[in-house]
């Protein structure tokens, strides 16, 4: 289990428990989160579970593979700290975590 | 206000999360599925369920204590055999009777079952749902022999997935070429050239006409005299919209539910979404029924808000993927009807892209490991753009300067 905090452009956010091996997309979607709808499953041609991933995270995090860059430089407001958070997997690691939502998908 | 949602596939499952996302949603929803699994994602079936990176957990759209925290009532492995709109009920195979103030059909569709002498031997298989595809997995086994009837994605994607799992494929196909149905000339061509570098037999040009066995499945017999021996046999061979509920009970219905742009039917009280549905997309000019995720998705959010009266028209460029082997295949726009198609990149490569044109006018890309091409075509499709075939064969040039 891990916490995952995820915070929207309003400034509201919400605490979640994710299992481990779930995605940081599994786990907005299991909960109702607004803005992350992950309508491919993870399949990386949806770009419909951006999230920008707290400073303090984006190295543990780490970069995104090339397949996800190539969908991601297209999504709406890209910018330094994106990732898609359907190909983020929780690990003990990530306990903790802070992810931003944008605000249109 | 009680929301009863007839079928628990993917629109259903998002109908669910839209309500429960609403703040003016202060109703109850049943859920009434025929099958015993909660809503779950049919794409993976074909490929990581398939073989085995994906668990039933995994493709599940959302736990079970999601439903329960959240007040949904689930009444799984339950059929609907008919619809009382005058009464607004609808009833269960099992004698119950539920009534509804919104009703909302998300019945999608099943599989076209061959009717050839010997197609109900134990060993043909359809891939479809969880139960169907587990039977079929159990029956993988390396070296074993595996004959694909359908060079449809589906049929490819399950030759891939086991051709990965180390058996011997054949795939036989009716058309020309695989993919014949969505896909230029050009795409065909490369799939059947990658799917034939990974030992995959692909036959066209092969129409099946039975098959034969004792206990089970022995050979499939073809058009031209041959015989084909095998245990093991999937078909792909497209689907059936269920309409059957909505027609019996007076609902226009023309190859799927007729609904408008709000995924409304013709009657006030009930919506549809999904594989089910013939609906107008403006984008095209034309009623199109998708058999698609994004569709699923995307009408059965417009769907929800009718449901609370407050429609929002359903209008979205398609979108598609089939992944096969490493190879990613994602497809924006519908094709059918071009009358042009330009080639980005090279094939022998292993990433290209085909645009597809209508009198000028972009209607479709197919994007082969090319993900950028897909996002903006996108955007292209929906914009309308006449694309200048000089500068889209131009490499050199970036994707987001190509238009
Ligand atoms: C193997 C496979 C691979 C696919 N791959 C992709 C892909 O890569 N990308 C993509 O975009 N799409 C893909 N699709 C298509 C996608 O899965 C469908 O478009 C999507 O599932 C449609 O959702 P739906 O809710 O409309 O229907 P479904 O998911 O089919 O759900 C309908 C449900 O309603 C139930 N039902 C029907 N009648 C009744 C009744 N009378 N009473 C109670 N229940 C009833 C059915 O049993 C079923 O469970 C794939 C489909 C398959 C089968
Ligand atoms: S869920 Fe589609 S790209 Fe992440």
């Amino acid at each position: 289990m891990a916490i995952v905090t995820y915070t929207q452009q309003d400034g509201t956010s919400k605490d979640v428990t994710v299992k481990i091996g779930q995605s940081v997309k599994d786990g907005a979607v299991n909960n109702l989160i607004p803005g992350i709808f992950g309508e491919c499953g993870g399949a990386c041609a949806c770009a419909t579970c951006h999230v920008y991933i707290n400073d303090q995270w984006v190295e543990k995090v780490g970069p995104a593979g090339d397949a996800e860059k190539d969908i991601l430089e297209f999504a709406e407001d890209v910018r330094e700290n994106s990732r898609l958070s359907c190909q983020i997997n929780i690990s003990e690691d990530l306990d903790g975590l802070i992810v931003y939502v944008p605000d249109e998908q | 206000m009680k929301v009863v949602i007839i079928g628990g596939g993917h629109a259903a499952g998002q109908i669910i999360s839209s309500l429960l996302m609403d703040e003016d949603f202060n109703g109850t929803i049943t859920l009434i599925g025929e099958e015993t699994w909660l809503p779950y994602q049919r794409p993976p079936l074909s490929k990581q369920f398939l073989t085995g990176e994906m668990t039933i957990e995994q493709v599940t759209l959302h736990p079970a204590e999601f439903y329960e925290t959240n007040g949904v009532e689930m009444k799984l492995g339950c059929r609907v055999n008919a619809i009382d709109r005058t009464a607004r009920t609808v009833s269960l195979e099992n004698g119950e009777t539920i009534a509804y103030d919104k009703l909302a059909l998300t019945t999608g569709t099943r599989v076209r079952r061959l009717s050839l002498p010997g197609a109900d031997l134990d060993g043909i298989h359809y891939v479809r749902t969880i139960d169907g595809t587990e039977t079929l997995r159990n029956n993988f086994a390396p070296d074993k022999s595996l004959c694909v009837v359908g060079g449809g994605y589906i049929g490819l994607e399950v030759a891939a997935a086991a051709a990965t799992s180390g058996m011997k494929v054949t795939v036989m196909e009716m058309d020309e070429r695989v993919m014949n149905r969505v896909v230029a000339p050009q795409v065909s061509a490369f799939y059947e050239k990658m799917h034939r570098s990974h030992d995959v037999e692909i036959r066209t040009n092969v129409a099946v006409t039975g098959f034969t066995g004792q206990d089970g499945l022995m050979a499939i017999t073809c058009q031209d005299g041959s015989s084909f021996e095998t245990s093991l046999c999937v078909v792909g061979v497209g689907v059936i919209p269920n309409s059957e509920l909505a027609e019996d009970c007076g609902l226009k219905c023309d190859n799927g539910i007729t609904v408008d742009q709000f995924a409304q039917s013709e009657d006030p009280d009930i919506v549809a979404a999904g594989d089910c549905t013939n609906h107008p997309n403006a984008i095209f000019g034309t009623r199109i029924r998708l058999e698609s995720v994004q569709n699923a998705v995307d009408q059965a959010k417009a769907a929800a808000l009718s449901i609370m009266g407050k429609p929002a028209v359903y209008c979205a460029v398609p979108w598609f993927w089939s992944n096969q082997f490493d190879t990613k295949l994602q497809i924006v726009g519908l094709s059918q009807g071009y009358d042009q198609t330009i080639l980005r990149g090279n094939p022998n490569d292993g990433a290209f892209s085909v645009f597809y044109l209508k009198e000028g006018i972009l209607i479709a890309v197919d994007a082969i490991n090319s993900g950028r091409e897909y996002m903006m075509g996108r955007k292209w499709i929906a914009d309308h753009v006449r694309p200048d075939p000089e500068r889209i064969v131009d490499t050199t040039i970036s994707v987001k300067e190509l238009i």
